[in-house]
């Protein structure tokens, strides 16, 4: 199976928000490396857990249903998933796929930041 | 100064490479031909569904057949899939693609065969394809809210063929049916398609299947999804036909007299 063509890093910003820096490609093949990312991410006292997209060149479907495969986890430790550094395209995908109806989305790192 | 039209190589770098394979339309069904034999029932101006808009709990479901023995690219798997994608599909069960094929933000209709030869009219909106995967999602009223995601690679030596489903039943009555058994019939189906698909490059193999079941909660704030369900609603449809026949009859414009 081809190798998974992301990078993600993880920046835990306080106690209660981790970032998830995401930068490549995200298919089906990305799934270890987010699952990986989520686990760095989430700590006891974690509450939000924030997806940065600025440096996304790539999605395709099987990239959005991992998404949806991360809310789940997400939530089921009563976690918010965030988002921020979408583009216009990214955006569109995400009303298109209804995803933006359960992950908050934003403009900057400082604009997810004042809500988290 | 003449003024390009063509867009430069600034504006071409910045757009993603995925902009071409994703549906442009919003996210309601829009049916612009009706092919010849189709019921076109619950798919005009249904609202288009995720996983997370359903009912039931989710599954995540992958159907995967090896075809080992044969030289073929994952590419042109997906090639004969998209252009024979109803051939490959069990009898009693219809598929009615555009005229453009499987192409990004198309509808086609879907009249589906259900437990005890009831049918189902619904449809299926195009998400994305590329040259090695395409995604349908379904629209409200279908018994699933959902993704189906088509794929081939290249893995254990050979070309792969994948379906794989990420979805909610829409509403308690397709859960209810689904528990009841729906769930090893929608198994059957794709293990039925996908021994076809094998089958058309002369291989013959055992379909695997992996059933992961992402969440056992169930959305009770969805269970007012069974107002559109399509089960119910084709149910009617077909009842009421007697009806409506003599509704026309009378509506009918009486000849002129000379």
């Amino acid at each position: 199976m081809p190798q998974a063509n992301v990078v993600m890093t993880v920046r835990k910003i306080s106690a209660t928000t981790s970032i998830i820096d995401i930068e490549g490609e995200v298919s089906a093949f990305a799934e270890d490396v987010l699952m990986e990312a989520y686990t760095e991410a989430s700590t006891p006292t974690t509450r939000n857990i924030i997806l940065n997209f600025s440096r996304l060149e790539y999605m395709n479907s099987s990239g959005i249903g991992l998404l949806v495969t991360l809310l789940i986890r997400v939530n089921r430790q009563k976690q918010r998933l965030l988002a921020y550094g979408l583009s216009d395209h990214y955006r569109r995908i995400f009303e298109l796929t209804r995803l933006n109806e359960a992950i908050g989305i934003y403009d900057t790192e400082a604009d997810v930041l004042t809500v988290a | 100064m003449t003024t390009s039209s063509t867009p430069s190589n600034e504006e071409e770098a910045a757009q993603p490479r995925d902009e071409a394979f994703w549906a442009k339309q919003a996210s309601t069904f829009r049916v612009t031909r009706v092919p010849t034999g189709a019921l076109n029932l619950n798919v005009e101006g249904r609202q288009a569904l995720s996983p997370l808009q359903g009912f039931g709990q989710m599954w995540q479901k992958t159907y995967r057949v090896q075809l080992k023995g044969v030289t073929v690219q994952p590419a042109e798997v997906i090639k004969v899939w998209k252009e024979n994608f109803p051939k490959f599909w069990p009898k009693g069960n219809r598929f009615y693609g555009p005229l453009t094929g499987i192409a990004p933000g198309e509808v086609a209709l879907l009249n589906l065969t259900m437990a005890g030869g009831m049918t189902l009219s619904t449809g299926v909106l195009v998400l994305y394809a590329d040259d090695e995967s395409f995604t349908l999602m379904t629209p409200q009223g279908h018994m699933f809210a959902g993704w189906i995601t088509f794929s081939a690679y290249e893995g254990d030596g050979c070309t792969v063929a994948q379906s794989q489903v990420l979805i909610r039943a829409n509403d308690p009555m397709y859960e209810i049916g689904f528990r009841l058994g729906g769930y090893k019939k929608e198994d059957k189906f794709w293990e039925q398609t996908l021994t076809s698909l094998a089958a058309y490059f002369g291989v013959e193999a055992e379909v695997q299947i992996q059933r992961i079941l992402v969440d056992p909660k169930l959305q009770w704030s969805q269970a007012k999804n069974i107002w559109h369900n399509s089960a119910i609603r084709t149910t009617f449809y077909k009842m009421t036909i007697p009806v409506r026949w003599v509704g026309r009859l009378f509506r009918a414009t009486p000849e002129t007299k000379h």
